[in-house]
């Protein structure tokens, strides 16, 4: 008997998919309560109309709609291939390598064959040599670790300021024009390789290829063998070794697979978004990514929410700095409530908060 | 995270950009090569007149309202708008925008809200600049401090740059007059003198990158119309905003012994590092760039070096106004008021220097003065007598358009971006291939 103290907290068990949804979805709330109290007591603005603007500026024009589609999308892909890595408990913090890569593999590819080859060809030669490259730059890691059992956080980390350098010495190589340190837009006159508009709007390929890559990605871990054994070396390697599962070939499969579709987000950055590469070609995703995949517990679908609130923040920030100059640190303090609230209902969801009282006790929820 | 990544980023950067730099000095002279010309400008557009009640202009900035290469711009464009009665409400700012596709994002976002005019103030937003000024023909872009707009020849793409050397050779002369001061009390210690009795000062640059290379070369020009022997090291950041970087190199500067650190880098670390040096009690003094520096260095900072953006932007906007297309290029100096210092630091510049300041610019004003005179500088020993301006091919050598004139370097005549990339005798790069 614990009689002391106020405060009694205990697993939650039993609670129903939609009541967590119901916590999350207050926790939002609660959180832009917070964000617009202070909005208002900095500012003195109305926090309606300042998320009004936020709104505005994420979805107030087709084109702005499709901007922040395609950046969602983008975040999500990300997103999707760093699932089985955390899924597996290996720490892929390597993604921003892993798009650099693929992202280079697929310039390298339009500007050397952008005249020999037909579009599609070259579409089609840009996703398999950036997946490609992707998955290399996730397998070393993996094997490193498989094999002296290196520390993979760091393994990555490293690997992804190899990635920059090779991007430098790729930009330094293809600038164009010379001296601009930048490569341009790649076959900007005959848009070699880049997505084609589909139903007349640019971005529709980028949505449709990675909505199918999370549908692929859902099933993958959720009903397929190697799904399965994903999930039992993360919950522990003895486990998985006594059960008869090869933990290094599933660490190196399975980062490959990771490094492969981050690479494979390189690709949709260079031929479906900039057509350009550059270190900024990242920037910064593939660790905002990181929060995608956990926020979701690698529920690919539950990423697709995500990746829209982030980007919308992202868009929304933008639009405040124009209409409101309310700059860079304004926005990413309400996106910094935001995401504690968020991050902060996990908790209310896995625990059961009970203050203690001699005749009754009151259930606080977020 | 982001800042570990920005570290690493420069580090490379230098690497990247030491393996090009080299190729700089290979002779040109292919003789299976066509005759090369000048790009022609484009015929001017037919406009209408637009009432500036009515004029909707785009601003798409690399920072905000904290970085001073962008207040600059911010500022000229404000008072430009003032000046011809364009509502306030009538520009639509994008703030902190990278230079990735994200600046085309912004042009396109702007053209879309109906913006005739767009500027984007960034080197590196050009492309995406280009990108979305060929796909809106009918607004006009203008990519300041850019140089592609003469060779990509599109009707609706400008550039424009200060005489920014102007501003640099004459606060080269207040530092000039600072260190003669310096040298004639005996202030100076033999650490400050390198093994030929010159005295050192030094220089935060950004990229080696010829609006850097021209901008140093007046600074130090300024300082030597003052003080025949001196000597300048060049420190470079690889960034054009790095508080930490630019403070870091101006510290390795004055442990070697340079006495004055000027910049060419949009962030206080310099001056601030030097105040802090000077509060320490070294005897080290600082030049600034963009911000009147005497903010955060106020025992240290001689002056700052500036442009007055509001010039080109008032042009821009009126001939906008009055239905009249504009150059593709665009360069103005002290004779059109677009370039100044900031005001003397009264306390620590040499008695005189205000006398000496008025004298030089009056005499860059009316051209009696040129601050790039092949006579007062060498390149490898000897007055340089030719140079090729513009680089058509990308092979790092001009093709077309001789630069010196009469003896003189005409800087900024034959495009507005600096071109000056020769590296005169004096001064020496520490961290560039």
């Amino acid at each position: 008997m614990n009689h002391e103290s106020l405060l009694h907290i205990s697993k939650r068990e039993g609670l129903v998919w939609w009541q967590a949804w119901l916590i999350r979805l207050a926790s939002l709330l609660l959180g832009m309560v917070v964000s617009a109290a202070f909005i208002y007591t900095i500012t003195k603005l109305n926090p309606v109309r300042v998320y009004a603007a936020m709104w505005d500026g994420a979805f107030g024009t087709t084109r702005r709609a499709w901007v922040t589609t395609r950046d969602a999308m983008m975040l999500l892909c990300i997103g999707v291939g760093l699932a089985p890595a955390f899924m597996m408990r290996f720490w892929n913090i390597g993604a921003e390598g892993q798009i650099l890569m693929g992202g280079c593999a697929t310039a390298a590819v339009l500007l050397y064959a952008g005249n020999a080859f037909p579009s599609w060809l070259l579409l089609l030669l840009g996703a398999l040599v950036s997946v490609l490259a992707g998955a290399l730059w996730g397998i070393v890691p993996a094997f490193f670790k498989a094999r002296w059992n290196t520390n993979e956080t760091l393994f990555t980390l490293m690997m992804n300021y190899i990635a920059i350098q090779i991007t430098c010495f790729l930009v330094a190589k293809w600038e164009n024009p010379k001296g601009s340190n930048s490569v341009g837009i790649i076959n900007s006159r005959t848009q070699a390789g880049w997505f084609p508009s589909l139903f007349g709007q640019q971005y529709v390929m980028n949505v449709i290829l990675v909505l199918a890559i999370a549908v692929l990605m859902f099933l993958y871990l959720r009903y397929t063998k190697q799904g399965y054994e994903i999930s039992v070396v993360g919950e522990s390697e003895n486990t998985a070794r006594y059960a008869g599962i090869s933990v290094r070939r599933v660490l190196i499969r399975t980062m490959a697979i990771s490094g492969a579709v981050c690479g494979f987000s390189g690709f949709i950055a260079v031929s479906g978004s900039g057509h350009t590469i550059s270190v900024d070609t990242a920037g910064g995703r593939g660790f905002t990514a990181i929060i995608v995949a956990w926020m979701a517990k690698f529920n690919t679908f539950v990423m697709i929410l995500i990746a829209l609130l982030l980007v919308f923040l992202e868009k929304g920030a933008i639009q405040i700095a124009s209409q409101f100059q309310l700059n860079d640190y304004a926005s990413n303090v309400v996106e910094g409530i935001i995401l504690f609230f968020l991050l902060g209902s996990e908790f209310f969801i896995q625990y059961d908060l009970r203050f203690r009282s001699h005749s009754h006790k009151k259930e606080v929820q977020a | 995270m982001k800042k570990l990544l920005a570290l690493l980023l420069a580090l490379v950067m230098v690497l990247a950009l030491a393996a090009c730099g080299g190729s700089g000095s290979e002779p040109a002279g292919d003789a299976d090569q066509t005759v090369m010309e000048m790009p022609s400008t484009p015929e001017p557009r037919d406009l209408e007149p637009i009432a500036p009640a009515d004029l909707k202009i785009g601003m798409v900035c690399i920072g905000d309202d904290n970085s001073g290469y962008d207040v600059a711009h911010l500022t000229g464009l404000r008072s430009a708008c003032e000046t011809l009665g364009v509502p306030a409400e009538n520009i639509i700012y994008k703030y902190n925008t990278p230079e990735t596709e994200m600046a085309y994002d912004a042009c396109v976002d702007c053209a879309e809200q109906g913006c005739q005019v767009i500027f984007t103030d960034s080197y590196g937003h050009q492309e995406h600049t280009l990108r979305a000024a060929q796909e809106y023909p009918d607004v006009t872009f203008f990519a300041m401090t850019g140089d592609q707009g003469l060779l990509e020849g599109l009707p609706n793409l400008k550039n424009a740059f200060n005489h920014t050397f102007e501003s640099r050779y004459v606060s080269g002369v207040v530092a000039g007059m600072k260190l003669a001061e310096m040298i004639a009390n005996g202030e100076l210690t033999d650490a400050n003198y390198d093994e030929d009795g010159n005295a050192k000062i030094g220089y935060v640059g950004a990229y080696p990158y010829a609006e850097v290379v021209s901008g140093y070369t007046a600074f130090y020009l300024g300082v030597r119309s003052i003080v025949e022997n001196v000597v300048m090291d060049v420190q470079y950041t690889n960034s054009w905003f790095d508080q930490t970087g630019e403070g870091s190199a101006a510290d390795a500067l004055m442990s070697r012994g340079c006495c004055i650190i000027s910049q060419h880098a949009d962030s206080t670390g310099a001056p601030s590092a030097v105040q802090a040096a000077h509060e320490a009690g070294s005897n080290v003094y600082c030049v600034g760039y963009n911000i009147d520096m005497r903010s955060v260095a106020p025992d240290a900072a001689l002056t700052s070096a500036a442009n007055d953006w509001s010039v080109y932007y008032t042009f821009a906007l009126q001939s906008l106004i009055n239905g009249e297309d504009v150059n593709v290029d665009w360069s103005a100096g002290y004779a059109e008021g677009a370039n100044k210092i900031f005001p003397l630091n009264e306390d620590i510049v040499a008695e005189g220097t205000a006398e000496k300041v008025a004298e030089v610019e009056a005499a860059i004003a009316d051209g009696s003065l040129q601050v790039f005179d092949c006579s007062t500088f060498t390149v490898g020993g000897e007055h340089p007598t030719s140079f090729l301006a513009i680089d058509l091919d990308g092979d790092f050598n001009g093709d077309v358009g001789e630069a010196i004139v009469d003896g003189v370097f005409q800087e900024s005549t034959l495009r507005s971006a600096p071109y000056f990339s020769l590296r005169i005798d004096g001064i020496t790069e520490l961290n560039a291939g």
